[in-house]
């Protein structure tokens, strides 16, 4: 994994997963840890996100490093006109890795093939964001306490929701069986249920967000977007249709954990924060510790 | 069909590529950056086939390609086959191969695409070679033979 870049889910092995967990178990454990003192990494949020940009900067502080970079392109030469090529180049001369969020697709791994140093896709447009990715693993396996075996189900926009696809692409390395519940509008596309087939895996698709969920190891839920929507009455029809309530979680199994990405809309009642299934703020803290992990594997510390 | 391009083959030493779709033919000269060829050069367009309904073929005066040179039209002419004359005869024949990757050929069709916003030539896989579907190193993509525009 060392100098390796991250753009994709996919440019990690299983193996390199695992290693990742077992780094981040160990983070967890003790946060701080000087492994990158002196040394400097850079945060380039070309895109504004202060979820992904604290987490990452946190992980960096708590290892001791320093962090040097943007957190929107407005305070970056970007107004000037520069391109995304020049901006590269320049900050490769300043760190020894490169953190970025970009809107668009595939600038990560464009900026991967422009400098030596590794770098971390802290997402691009709505392809790539393997890191939470990772931190999803770590949550369903540190709740679950293993990774094979598990009923995990994936709820709301299931089309366009690139942690879902991602999420999907890493559990496919596990024996999992997937539930996918959305809107006709927004399935699962059919080049994940392919791959699912071809690795010989089982999926079941519903509408109903219903009794079903008793089956639920994991419960991965997302957000319906209004825009995602050709038609606003059927938006305004299905909006409550994916909501999870407590009432719902009665006869859910004891080990389920309910995941969110977050942010969250309204697809989950503010009720249900205060049930010990709820684990998306923990969720949140978890992305610290893979994010130190992932940083230290890829600088060899 | 042979026979056919033996009739209309009047060079000497070069090649024919002959069952070109002839909405393609002007692609192809494109892609092969044939308007920058001075030797001779003979188009026919709208010509009969039986299994094109309409083709084109484009006979070259002593030019020979590389084979990963010809396949890059493979992605507009897949059915594209290459008559290689010497001394008037066809000493060899090809057909054009959809190569693994293409570079630079076809534009990507997601406008939020990186390459749809700075100077980089494209790149792609091919994942599948029959109904020509590519997908976007970078933004990862398909582009399928339906929407595949060329740069």
């Amino acid at each position: 994994m060392k100098n390796k870049s991250l753009v994709s889910i996919t440019d990690f092995s299983k193996k390199e997963y695992l290693q990742v967990l077992e780094r981040a178990a160990e983070f967890e454990k003790k946060t701080y840890q000087d492994l990158l003192k002196g040394r400097v990494i850079s945060t380039l949020f070309f895109e504004p996100s202060t979820r992904t940009r604290l987490s990452f900067e946190s992980a960096i502080n708590r290892l001791g490093g320093k962090v040097i970079g943007f957190s929107d392109s407005s305070s970056s030469s970007v107004t000037k006109g520069e391109t995304l090529y020049d901006t590269i180049r320049v900050v490769s001369n300043y760190s020894e890795m490169i953190v970025m969020r970009h809107t668009q697709e595939g600038s990560a791994r464009y900026a991967s093939e422009i400098t030596n140093l590794p770098v971390i896709n802290a997402g691009d447009g709505a392809n790539q964001h393997p890191t939470q990715t990772l931190l999803d693993l770590y949550s369903i396996q540190k709740t679950q306490g293993k990774l094979d075996n598990l009923n995990v189900f994936m709820i709301g926009d299931l089309k366009y929701g690139r942690t879902v696809h991602s999420l999907l692409m890493a559990l496919s390395e596990f024996k999992t069986s997937f539930y996918f519940i959305s809107p006709d509008e927004l399935k699962m596309p059919n080049e994940y249920k392919l791959h699912l087939r071809k690795k010989g895996l089982s999926y079941h698709e519903s509408k109903e967000l219903d009794n079903s969920i008793k089956a639920a190891d994991i419960i991965y839920m997302t957000r319906v977007q209004k825009e995602r929507f050709s038609d606003p009455i059927e938006y305004e029809k299905t909006k409550n249709s994916y909501v999870l309530k407590n009432e719902m979680l009665e006869n859910t199994r004891d080990n389920m954990k309910i995941l969110h990405p977050l942010p969250r809309v309204n697809e989950i009642d503010i009720n249900v924060d205060q049930n010990p299934k709820a684990y998306y703020f923990k969720q949140t803290e978890n992305g610290v510790y893979v994010r130190q992990a992932i940083i230290a594997l890829i600088l060899g510390l | 069909m042979k026979d056919k391009i033996l009739e209309v083959s009047a060079i000497k030493d070069g090649t024919v590529i002959d069952h070109i779709p002839a909405q393609s033919l002007f692609k192809v000269i494109s892609i092969l950056r044939l308007e920058k060829n001075e030797g001779m050069i003979t188009f026919g367009s709208n010509l009969v086939s039986k299994k094109l309904g309409r083709k084109a073929i484009i006979k070259l005066s002593d030019v020979f390609f590389k084979d990963k040179d010809i396949n890059r039209i493979a992605l507009i002419a897949p059915e594209a086959k290459l008559n290689i004359i010497r001394d008037y005869n066809v000493i060899e024949k090809k057909v054009v191969e959809v190569p693994d990757e293409i570079t630079g050929i076809a534009k990507c069709v997601n406008p939020m695409c990186i390459t749809n916003h700075e100077k980089i030539p494209t790149k792609f896989h091919v994942t599948d070679k029959k109904n020509i579907s590519l997908r976007c190193i970078y933004c990862e993509k398909i582009t399928d033979s339906e929407h595949i525009e060329m740069i």
